[in-house]
């Protein structure tokens, strides 16, 4: 094991203390028995099942899930099939328009990108609920899964598709028997991103939501300024939770697939 | 009667299996097949042989159905094939990479192809298994391609493209991946599997031995165009031109001027000061042309006296020798600083060798063992 030194060490503690000091505080606070944020009296879990109670909330959960859904595999089919376009079509006339369109709303301010989908959905006359945000989230994260879907797509061995198209499929079984089962990853790795980027947004929700349509951001944002109460706290652990577990989990699964894959290509060499 | 040989394009009654005409290949300027027109025939082994950026991927590609020609047409069996696409062509294609599909296993590798053709299922699956026997994987059918060896991954290769039974397989690099001692093996399966199917096989390959080896005819190009087209031994023993003769295998090239001495002798004075070189050729040259020997150093004798009978002989020193085990080259320097290799069997054990540098030597060949070339 190597030693660290003790510049290391404290560069390290910095480090740790300046990203997750504010969470672990965060964390520690919603089991407080106080209805003072502030103030420690004592641990409970009682905020945890008011949060049960409320009904505002759950809807807002509700609400958020059901777009994160829909807006991400939305946003993973469109992007993909952006990213295949680009990596894949050659040149045709347009193409740097088209792939630098595509990227535009990663560098988009939010507040933008918001405010244009607002005159949109009044311009056209639709009315603002959960179709609206989902078509909202779908524009903004369908970039970010075309970026992960493409860089897998670039390192992809063509030869593969040449091979499917030489043995008798037609260009779509060829990316559904075999393109579509070997970026899958990358595929669910964008879905995975797109529903976190939908989990957590509130610039483009609060623009594109209808009153009967609150997102879980757009309720927490509200009531945090009414004043901080600790069922916010714990609604907030419980979304940390979920997603440490998410990033656990996946980086666990790579890591034990990788490590397989890695026994059997020794074992196939010391066979040979 | 003497038994047939496999030469189908001596026989003007033979119908090609395959028909480049005049087929060229643009990439924007760039021209990767000049005009090139060839035929190929069932059965054969035929090898497309040249430097990278020759255009041999190319014709190949052309085949498979992944480029059109800009402008010429491609037949296969009677048929313009340049508007049929890839997956509507009875050719199948060895990849370079194998583009083993890394989600499948063996098996499925295999039925791949075999699965798009409607094929009813247990048919496929006798055919599958044939295929495992062929290339001995029978072993490896459950196994992915990862869990595999790097030859065993050739042979599932070669499997694959085989199971549709193509009228046509395409071989690009097929063994560059394999080292020296499995692509020697794998050559010989080749050439066996070859004639047990009886497919006709265009194999693309960098590598001149491997041409030589499998193939029936050899094509060699450069540039897009072909250079020549003849068998192995043709290429070899009477190439047509000094791109070819040191393109395959080493060759000592001396330029001259050749003159007639006789019904297809003639005399190449190549040096001031050096006694004429005689060398037979069915090409005809006019007096004082310029003219390029080419000799294969194992033409060449290494003696220390002079012989009396040799049609050409030279002295020089030796200045290095390369000892390759079975082998031995000496380079040898002429006294007008030219360097000449001749190449020896070693029938004797090292330690017995009767030259060594610095040697005054004699080197000599026959009239019949050099080629007289125009260019």
């Amino acid at each position: 094991m190597m030693r660290l030194s003790w510049f290391n060490i404290v560069s390290l503690t910095l480090g740790f203390a300046f990203l997750y000091l504010p969470i672990l505080i965060l964390v520690i606070f919603s089991f407080n028995e106080s209805k003072l944020v502030t103030v420690w009296a004592g641990f409970s879990t009682r905020w945890y099942g008011e949060l049960l109670q409320n009904e505002a909330f759950l809807n807002a959960a509700w609400v958020t899930l059901k777009v994160a859904v829909f807006s991400s595999t939305l946003a993973t089919v469109l992007g993909t099939m952006a990213a295949y376009v680009i990596v894949r079509a050659g040149r045709f006339p347009g193409r740097t328009l088209f792939s630098g369109m595509i990227y535009a709303p990663l560098v988009m301010p939010e507040v933008i990108t918001g405010l244009s989908l607002l005159l949109l959905f009044i311009g056209i006359g639709l009315d603002r609920g959960v179709l609206t945000i989902v078509l909202a989230h779908t524009t903004f994260s369908m970039c970010y899964v075309s970026v992960v879907v493409s860089s897998r797509l670039v390192t992809f061995d063509r030869s593969l598709e040449e091979a499917a198209l030489d043995l008798g499929c037609s260009p779509f079984e060829a990316f559904r028997l075999v393109t579509l089962p070997i970026i899958a990853p990358a595929v669910i790795a964008g879905w995975l991103l797109a529903f976190t980027l939908s989990l957590d947004d509130l610039v483009i929700a609060s623009f594109t939501a209808g009153p009967s349509s609150t997102t879980l951001p757009i309720k927490i944002f509200s009531a945090v300024r009414l004043g901080v109460s600790p069922e916010i706290n714990a609604l907030s652990s419980i979304l940390i939770a979920i997603v440490t577990v998410g990033v656990i989990t996946a980086s666990l699964v790579t890591k034990r697939n990788a490590l397989r894959q890695k026994h059997e290509e020794q074992a196939a060499a010391r066979a040979q | 009667m003497p038994e047939k040989i496999f030469a189908p394009w001596n026989d003007p009654d033979q119908k090609p299996l395959i028909r480049f005409q005049n087929v060229t290949k643009k990439f924007g300027d760039f021209i990767a097949i000049d005009d090139l027109s060839l035929e190929i025939y069932e059965r054969e082994f035929f090898a497309l042989l040249g430097p990278s950026g020759c255009g041999k991927t190319t014709m190949m590609r052309m085949l498979a159905g992944f480029e059109t020609p800009t402008s010429g047409s491609i037949e296969l069996a009677g048929k313009n094939i340049v508007p049929v696409p890839a997956n509507k062509r009875a050719v199948n294609m060895m990849f370079q990479s194998y583009a083993l599909f890394p989600h499948l296993t063996v098996w499925d590798n295999i039925a791949f192809g075999l699965k798009r053709s409607k094929m009813p299922k247990d048919q496929i699956a006798a055919r599958v298994d044939e295929m495992l026997k062929l290339t001995r994987l029978g072993k490896f059918a459950r196994r992915k391609p990862h869990q595999i060896s790097g030859g065993q991954r050739q042979r599932v290769a070669l499997a694959r493209s085989l199971a549709k039974a193509p009228k046509l397989l395409l071989l690009d690099e097929p063994l560059g991946a394999l080292d020296a001692k499995l692509r020697q093996d794998t050559q010989f399966e080749l050439m066996d599997i070859q004639e047990t199917t009886g497919t006709t096989f265009v194999i693309v390959t960098h590598d001149q031995e491997e041409a030589m080896t499998v193939a029936s005819r050899v094509a060699v190009m450069d540039e897009g165009k072909l250079i020549q087209v003849a068998t192995p031994d043709r290429i070899y023993e009477s190439p047509e031109s000094v791109y070819v003769a040191d393109f395959i295998g080493d060759v000592n090239i001396i330029e001259g001027r050749a003159s007639k001495q006789g019904e297809d002798l003639y005399r190449v004075d190549w040096a001031e000061g050096q006694a004429p070189l005689v060398a037979t050729s069915d090409r005809e040259f006019s007096e004082g042309q310029t003219c390029h020997l080419a000799i294969r150093p194992e033409k060449i004798a290494i003696s220390a006296e002079k012989p009396a009978e040799a049609d050409n002989a030279v002295q020089g020193s030796i200045l290095d020798i390369a000892y390759l085990g079975n082998l031995s080259t000496y380079h040898v320097e002429l006294p007008g600083g030219m360097i000449i290799k001749a190449q020896t069997a070693n029938t004797r054990r090292l330690s017995r060798r009767s030259f060594t540098w610095e040697d005054t030597v004699w080197l000599s060949w026959t009239a019949t063992g050099a080629v007289l070339l125009a260019e």
